[in-house]
């Protein structure tokens, strides 16, 4: 074999390696964080975190019943808030607006869904808590459901897109106007990717914390209907992480594992709906 | 005439109409549609040209010629489906019944004037919902089962799905969705049916399948179908334009324009020297 050959074999084997190594090393942060979060809050899964109020400070023990009920709340919140927002002007921006408007408003949700959380809190906090003087439920949610439009507005779209023209001929054909087109073949046809869509949008505010220190603050007790301030999963792994108590840093990463847990499992649902069933061939 | 034009022209039924062959002047005065100088652009290409033609009741008229020579744009604006494409524009008249249908409702319009698309387009739903979709957005009150089965005898596709009228429309072969967006155009009753070379996804056997079927359906609505297919025009329709270039070069009974046509340029088309 003469030098050169061998040098480029060495170079090739080289960067098969490096490459490879890279795509292992992606991998297995989820795997390490999952580790983690295993070792360290497995042991404080128990019943009594799902049923408890946190402990008083000095006393072992308690849960997060009321960060969890809190956390779903404002979820349910967020998407009441965000989703019809999202999936309208989807609607608007893939079937009616001309391209010059469609270019502006995915322009304008794009830089949305990049601005940093904490600027969508600070915001929220102006909007929506601090003309009534009071943190509250309704004000995270609000703040979540923000975040959520433009997820869902761009991700819908590109599902709308996706159905073939040749499904909207069909429809407009046989009579049926734009809009009956739009409910009853496009949309239909789109619903799983949508649905995925949307189920994303969730999980990617699900685990979100600075906009909630500025809007639903946070709350030891349970939180009464939506105008009080309220515990949830994100703001309690960032309080009970900074304390000085090893019994609450145990709590924080048990926290987090149920939180992990909870979009690993939203994501595999989006998966398998967008997988399964009469999908539309191109 | 070469051999495969007259073999084409023998598998035909239709004996030969003896009407003078003038070359917008030859159909019969039974017209359920009339095009009347019609010009049309897509942005700033015009592409159809001071077209005129009639479209005889009950028989079938097929609009022939080669790739981009607006066969199918002719067609499509005969149900004013033109008007999705952005920037486009149609002057002239195309009246249906007598009406232009430029000044109708253009939903109204195409209950009365279905289509079918070059590929098959059946919706994401089962096979019933997408026979029974044009009744149900329409609001009819009909009986969905019997306005279903007939339609699916009609498109002769009722025996083979009969026993799974309820499963996806995407389980079936091309062919049979195409019978199917056939059907599906056939339950609101159209009086035209246009058909946008209906058969160029399909196998030989499906294309046999349809092409007897549009014969059949003839007693049920005007048909108008675009077709590459120089023998499919010859064998299934009455009437026959021969396009170039977005103007109508011949528009004849179809036996004549196959064996006597009056054009070099048909001429020319038919016997296989372009196109």
């Amino acid at each position: 074999m003469n030098p050169h050959l061998r040098w480029r074999k060495f170079v090739s084997n080289f960067m098969l390696t490096m490459t490879g190594l890279c795509a292992v090393v992606a991998v297995s942060v989820l795997f390490f964080i999952l580790g983690y979060l295993v070792y360290y809050g497995g042991t404080s899964i128990n019943w009594n975190f799902f049923t408890k109020l946190p402990a008083p400070v000095g006393e072992t023990g308690g849960g997060m019943a009321n960060a969890i009920v809190g956390s779903a709340k404002l979820l349910a919140l967020a998407t009441i808030f965000g989703v019809p927002f999202g999936f309208l002007g989807a609607i608007y921006l893939a079937e009616f607006s001309g391209s010059k408007v469609a270019f502006v408003v995915r322009y304008a949700a794009d830089l949305l869904n990049g601005a940093p959380s904490i600027v969508i809190g600070i915001f929220a906090f102006s909007i929506a808590v601090h003309p009534f003087k009071q943190f509250s439920t309704l004000a995270g949610g609000f703040a979540l459901g923000i975040m959520m439009i433009p997820i869902t507005l761009r991700s819908t779209e590109e599902f709308l897109l996706a159905v073939p023209r040749t499904l909207r001929e069909g429809a407009m054909a046989l009579g049926a106007s734009k809009w009956k087109t739009i409910a009853t073949v496009i949309v239909p046809a789109a619903y799983r990717g949508i649905l995925t869509a949307i189920l994303l949008a969730f999980a990617r505010v699900a685990g979100e914390t600075a906009p909630l220190l500025f809007t639903a603050l946070g709350n030891r007790y349970w939180s009464r209907g939506w105008t009080e301030p309220t515990a949830s999963l994100p703001v309690m792994i960032y309080n009970y992480g900074l304390s000085p108590y090893e019994d609450w840093h145990r709590q924080a990463w048990a926290a987090g594992l149920v939180l992990l847990a909870l979009i690993l499992v939203i994501n595999i649902v989006a998966r398998a709906i967008l997988s399964r069933g009469i999908s539309v061939p191109r | 005439m070469n051999a495969f034009v007259r073999q084409a022209v023998s598998v035909n039924i239709t004996p030969p109409v003896t009407t003078a062959a003038s070359r917008e002047n030859s159909a019969p005065a039974d017209m359920r549609m009339t095009i009347s100088k019609v010009n049309f652009w897509y942005g700033a290409k015009q592409t159809l040209f001071d077209i005129s033609l009639g479209i005889a009741t009950s028989k079938v008229t097929a609009l022939i010629g080669p790739s981009g020579c607006g066969k199918s744009t002719l067609l499509r604006t005969l149900d004013r489906m033109h008007e999705t494409v952005r920037h486009s524009r149609l002057e002239g008249k195309i009246l249906l019944d007598g009406k232009n249908i430029l000044d109708q409702d253009v939903t109204q319009l195409r209950r009365r004037v279905g289509m079918v698309f070059q590929r098959p387009n059946p919706f994401p739903k089962s096979i019933f919902e997408n026979v029974a979709y044009g009744l149900r957005i329409n609001g009819s009150k009909v009986p969905m089962g019997e306005a279903v089965e007939k339609s699916l005898r009609h498109a002769a596709l009722w025996d083979e799905v009969k026993d799974h009228l309820h499963k996806s429309a995407y389980e079936l072969s091309g062919g049979q969705q195409q019978r199917l967006c056939i059907a599906r155009a056939l339950a609101v009753e159209p009086e035209v049916l246009l058909l946008d070379e209906p058969c160029s996804a399909l196998d030989p056997i499906s294309t046999a399948k349809i092409e007897e079927l549009l014969v059949q359906l003839k007693d049920l609505c005007t048909i108008v179908t675009v077709t590459h297919n120089m023998q499919q025009a010859a064998r299934i329709s009455d009437f026959t334009a021969f396009l170039l270039n977005g103007q109508v070069i011949e528009f004849s009974p179809t036996p004549q324009l196959f064996t006597k046509p009056t054009d070099p340029r048909t001429e020319a088309y038919i016997t296989g020297r372009f196109g």
